[in-house]
């Protein structure tokens, strides 16, 4: 049917729909729809780590594979530093330069490299805010007991009350570098209502959020002449004697030479696991999530935590074809935006947490109330022109202008025409488990944003991402920058590998992979010659 | 592993659904068709499915992409691109992670441009709106032929933005540029060798940090954070066992 025929039924019942109150599910509901139908608990997807830091734990068959993957680094490697600093920051996303910023001002010497530009990263695509308790009837406790309920109550209790209480001194760094938050009337940040918050937390650049901090921390980088190594990716990680973490090992993209850097800390701020595909999922996720640091820390002896455990954001684009796994922002439904199935029904409180609204979106698409398309996908409407109904002509376009200009480019108009939409695999809840100064077990080495676990639970509540990766941004880099007046620089090793790899061959593990898997490889091979076939 | 290039059908389709509901299929004519297009990338003809992005048909096409590809969802400006349509003599600019190909199209990516960024420390500026003559001196030299307005894949008015930046009005530029993804495609058809993308950052934050009004309750609840005015919450949600924990945060909603 034609694709407007198929809208008709979200324009029909759209006032009946408005003057719905749909209530949350209770909290025995909320764990069978879970369950169920969420990713998270596709038994085969799933297999055991073999050897390493999490012997035995369970994670999804592409990062267990990867975990176990071999070094790019033969023993014998000529270690001779190309380059020595107090701080080296690995990943030039949010996390990345608030390490090296924060560094940085301490007075230590920081590189940061990264394996494509600065500032390429999840962060600058965060689009529905940063959540911070700054309205007068919000308190960083209330946030604290959000947090924790959106996390399935297995948040590391330390970690969050540091980030929660940290956030207003954020907010407020933010806005002496320029920027540009909404406002209210008064001047105060204007709070918007995010999903599973009991209050409205979310600090935003109209739906430009993470691009404003972005920019503004990549100048901030840029003129603090903080010295850059782009399109380096890291392949492995030094260590001394005592298995301390020492420095970093990187492949050039551009002239594939390795670049060897001694550190006196390290801190890992490479981001999330999207372009592994998990369950064959799309990505919300940038060019290069495709969790190196994982790979790094763990042979490192890191202990990883919640590995077993991804966020699926409720609204990835399901068409047009070239949009999808492309984030429809949450922002919508905070505004009000309902989820309709074919049948022109709500089946989900819209603003219950994106576990439980991704979940119940796969529940009415297996049980046969999905829009389907010829490619071969299926999906639910996100009712956005209801925005323009409630609150007036021009809502879409001047809160959500990211967006309307993104689904233009294919003929669309979101404010006149519902979204078709299905969960996208978003975010990596868990990472290396960090203490509250963003260091892991392995002495020296920091992990910092979304690569790191614990602070988040079994899910992580929309908002406090770039709330994250500044606050243990900051942290990591003030903690190395302290450090690094009265430590001496450890030797340069990878003898940390000569365990690992026999680890490895004692259970069979010597098939091939190596890793980090630096970009997904999605460039098409050469066919198959007639003559070879 | 999935190829980035190829749809693959979503998993969930694989299982068996509960109902066929022919009905509710959705018109994709070009997706049945699996036409093929030819376009050239820079100067070389190449086959490729119509429709899909133009990164993708780089991916397509079997070349390695790392300068180009960043986020891949409109938002980094990585992946600035040339393009023209067939027949057509205009040379236009996109996202290439946005944009998809079509045949006859000739494509080419945008090389790193040399452009100057001036270094300034932000928070310490005296007199910003002057400051921006020292920074940007060619700013002001603007010659009106509003290239950078027309080259602009956000389809953000650069021209009339470096003009209200040279005039002072701070506030109107920061609003204008908030789309900017910085692809700094407005940069190299300046022929007055302005980089507007960069003075517009400039005057971003330099309107957020120094003619933004300063809310109020932010410090106030910062202050409240330091004379610990939660700490008595705190001892008691801390002190909580799992059970009471849960049940808590069950009375808040």
């Amino acid at each position: 049917m034609d694709i407007h025929a198929l809208q008709q039924i979200v324009h029909q019942t759209r006032d009946a729909r408005r003057k719905q109150t749909l209530p949350k599910f209770s909290p025995a509901d909320r764990d069978q729809l879970i369950h169920k139908y969420h990713p998270d608990f596709r038994e085969r997807a799933y297999r055991p780590i073999r050897f390493g830091p999490n012997d035995g734990d369970k994670t999804v068959l592409e990062l267990a594979t990867l975990l176990e993957g071999d070094s790019p680094i033969a023993d014998g490697f000529d270690l001779t530093a190309d380059h020595t600093t107090d701080v080296l920051v690995v990943g030039g996303g949010g996390a990345g330069c608030a390490a090296a910023l924060h560094a940085h001002a301490a007075g230590a010497k920081v590189i940061l490299a990264t394996k494509l530009r600065l500032g390429d990263s999840n962060s600058v695509m965060a689009q529905g805010g940063m959540q911070i308790s700054v309205a007068p009837e919000d308190s960083p406790v209330t946030h604290f007991v959000d947090t924790l309920k959106g996390g399935h109550m297995q948040n590391d209790h330390q970690l969050l009350k540091v980030m929660v209480e940290e956030g207003p001194s954020i907010a407020k760094w933010l806005l002496s570098l320029g920027v540009l938050f909404d406002r209210d009337a008064d001047g105060n940040l204007h709070v918007k209502k995010g999903g599973g918050s009991s209050k409205p937390r979310l600090l935003t650049c109209s739906d430009y959020t993470g691009l404003e901090i972005m920019r503004v921390l990549k100048d901030e980088v840029l003129n603090q002449n903080i010295q850059l190594l782009e399109f380096c990716a890291a392949v492995e990680l030094t260590s001394d004697e005592k298995g301390n973490c020492t420095g970093a090992i990187f492949k050039d993209l551009d002239n594939h030479r390795h670049v060897v850097v001694a550190a006196k800390s390290v801190i890992l701020a490479t981001g999330g696991i999207g372009r592994l595909h998990i369950q064959g999922f799309p990505t919300s996720n940038h060019y290069g999530a495709t969790g190196d640091g994982l790979c790094l820390a763990y042979r490192m002896g890191a202990k990883l935590m919640h590995i077993d455990t991804f966020q699926y954001h409720p609204s990835g684009a399901v068409y047009p074809e070239q949009l999808i796994g492309a984030l429809v922002t949450e922002g919508i439904r905070s505004e009000g935006g309902h989820l309709v199935n074919a049948k022109g029904e709500r089946f989900v409180n819209e603003l219950d947490t994106r576990d439980v609204v991704s979940s119940s979106i796969i529940r009415e698409c297996e049980e046969g109330r999905g829009i389907r398309t010829m490619s071969g996908r299926i999906g639910v409407w996100l009712d956005t022109p209801l925005l323009d109904a409630e609150h007036g002509p021009g809502t879409v376009e001047k809160h959500f202008p990211a967006m309307m200009l993104q689904f233009e480019r294919f003929g669309i108009d979101i404010s006149k025409d519902p979204v078709l939409i299905y969960p996208t695999l978003h975010y990596q809840n868990g990472g290396v488990k960090i203490d509250t100064n963003s260091e892991t077990n392995v002495k020296h080495l920091f992990v910092a944003g979304e690569a790191s676990g614990g602070l988040h639970g079994r899910n992580r509540l929309m908002g406090n991402s770039l709330l994250d990766l500044m606050v243990f941004g900051r942290r990591s880099g003030l903690t190395a920058a302290a450090r690094a007046a009265t430590m001496p620089q450890g030797k340069l090793t990878v003898g940390h590998l000569k365990g690992f790899r026999a680890e490895a061959k004692k259970h069979g593990s010597a098939g091939g992979v190596v890793s980090p898997m630096i970009l997904p490889p999605y460039t098409r091979k050469e066919p198959e010659r007639m003559a070879n076939s | 592993m999935r190829d980035g290039w190829s749809d693959l059908p979503a998993r969930c389709t694989k299982r068996k659904m509960a109902q066929e509901d022919k009905e509710n299929v959705i018109d994709q004519p070009e997706v049945l068709r699996h036409k093929m297009v030819t376009i050239e990338i820079a100067g070389k003809k190449y086959e490729v499915p119509e429709g899909i992005t133009i990164i993708k048909a780089l991916w397509y096409s079997g070349q390695e992409v790392v300068r180009g590809a960043g986020c891949l969802g409109g938002f980094c400006g990585a992946c600035a691109a040339y393009y023209r349509t067939k027949d057509d003599p205009k040379v236009r600019t996109c996202l290439a992670c946005q944009m998809a190909v079509q045949d006859g199209m000739s494509i080419t990516m945008m090389p790193p441009f040399p452009a100057r960024k001036a270094t300034y420390d932000i928070q310490t500026l005296k007199d910003p709106k002057q400051d921006l003559f020292n920074l940007y001196p060619e700013a002001p030299l603007c010659r009106n032929c509003n290239a950078c307005t027309e080259a602009c894949p956000q389809k953000i008015d650069v021209r009339e933005g470096v003009w209200k930046a040279v005039f002072g009005d701070f506030k109107s530029v920061s609003e204008m540029f908030m789309d900017c993804v910085m692809c700094g495609m407005c940069t190299p058809v300046c022929i007055a060798d302005i980089a507007p993308n960069l003075v517009a950052l400039y005057v971003s934050r330099a309107q957020g940090a120094h003619f933004t009004e300063k809310p109020l309750g932010l410090d106030t609840r910062i202050k409240e954070i330091q004379d610990g005015r939660f700490n008595d919450e705190w001892t008691k949600i801390l002190k909580m066992t799992e059970k009471e924990l849960a049940d808590h945060c069950a009375t808040v909603k």
